[in-house]
């Protein structure tokens, strides 16, 4: 049972990677913000799931925590286009 | 002396559900958890009382509302958001698309309305709200599959847009 | 255990509504489909790999009974909710900035806001 936590996280490592293609190539900044908020919501996918695979709780903790923080960086991301800051 | 009560209520409730498992005491916690989660709280409620409940209207108390949020969370508002995703599989699948940023008028008041409508459609089918006009309530929503029609009208009709979920904004947050 | 056949159905449904995502991310023409494909399809997916994992704790903490699934399980229940409140109200932040800073839609039939701007 715990092979298939390991390979659900493969699988979301290489979503990840096809994503930060768009990161690279985006023609305008908004675009890499949109790739940018995808992998930090597949990494709070994959901190659960991983979480289970390593028998570590801590990981889930660390998982809100990054959900909360990383939704603070696109805010402030988004304020800084706008030209707020 | 409200919004404190409130705001250190909500920080120990999230405080228990974060530590239960760790002793016997009441079935889940132990009792260092409970009295370190009482001062915590306590300090919470009180840098963030200023912040919560800022135009003291204490409507959302009811736990009527609670109910109905979350009869709205697993009916409506799930099943809206499982069709939604099937939507995105078609139109990136076939790449149809016919884009286009809509205006309607929902007809609420409060801005707790307009955050949980705007929250809500943006999860539900072929619709992403983009802004928001503060003085009228209106909502700007860019619409990836726009109706034959619609295009030409002021206000976009809202049965196509969000469905019945203004009136689900209106019973739960109003 | 049957529990074992709704983790594997929630996994494979997560996983790809994970892809559909990344893919949609890859393919729509401009910054607004991607955003409907970035948001719906990951927090879809990512609920429900996260529902695997609440349905393991539970499944486990029937079985052995040991307390520290039922911590796994409610610690995965409040990051499901910390993610459906912060994905929407970041999407929409996002796309009013990419209005406001010029990027306009294209293929558009029609655009409201633009005409509000003039």
């Amino acid at each position: 049972m715990i092979e298939v936590w390991f390979l659900a996280a493969f699988i979301l490592i290489i979503w990840i990677i096809l994503s930060t293609v768009r990161a690279v190539a985006g023609p305008t900044l908004p675009d890499r913000v949109v790739a940018l908020d995808t992998i930090n919501t597949l990494m709070v996918a994959i901190m659960i799931v991983l979480s289970v695979a390593y028998k570590q709780i801590i990981f889930v903790d660390v998982a809100i925590v990054y959900a909360l923080l990383s939704f603070v960086a696109t805010l402030y991301i988004a304020k800084y286009l706008e030209g707020g800051i | 002396m409200l919004p404190f009560i409130i705001a250190t209520l909500d920080a120990f409730v999230i405080y228990l559900v974060l530590t239960a498992g760790s002793g016997e005491f009441l079935y889940f916690w132990s009792p260092g958890e409970f009295v370190m989660g009482i001062f915590l709280s306590v300090i919470v409620g009180a840098i963030s009382r200023n912040y919560l409940c800022r135009s003291r209207n204490y409507r959302m108390l009811n736990p009527l509302r609670w109910l109905k949020f979350i009869v709205y969370g697993f009916g409506p508002f799930f099943l809206a958001m499982a069709k939604a995703n099937l939507d995105v599989a078609y139109r990136v699948i076939t790449g149809k698309i016919r884009p286009g940023i809509v205006k309607i008028d929902p007809k609420l008041k409060t801005d707790f309305g307009i955050t949980f409508l705007a929250n809500s459609i943006t999860l539900t089918p072929g619709t992403l709200s983009v802004d928001v006009d503060e003085e009228n309530n209106y909502l700007y929503v860019h619409w990836i599959n726009v109706k034959k029609g619609q295009e030409k009208k002021e206000f976009a009709d809202c049965k196509y847009v969000c469905g019945n979920f203004p009136e689900w904004a209106r019973r739960v947050a109003e | 255990m049957w529990t074992d056949y709704l983790i594997w159905i929630f996994l494979i449904i997560g996983l790809i509504f994970n892809g559909l995502g990344t893919i949609g991310l890859l393919r729509f023409p401009d910054v607004y489909t991607r955003l409907h494909a970035a948001t719906k399809a990951t927090t879809f997916g990512s609920i429900f790999t996260s529902l695997a994992v609440v349905t393991y704790g539970f499944s486990q903490l029937y079985l052995t009974g040991n307390s520290a699934n039922l911590t796994l399980s409610l610690h995965t229940i409040v990051a499901i909710a910390a993610l459906i409140l912060t994905n929407p109200v970041g999407a929409h932040a996002i796309a009013r900035a990419a209005h406001r800073s010029g990027v306009m839609p294209e293929q558009a039939v029609v655009d409201k806001l633009a005409e509000v701007k003039k």
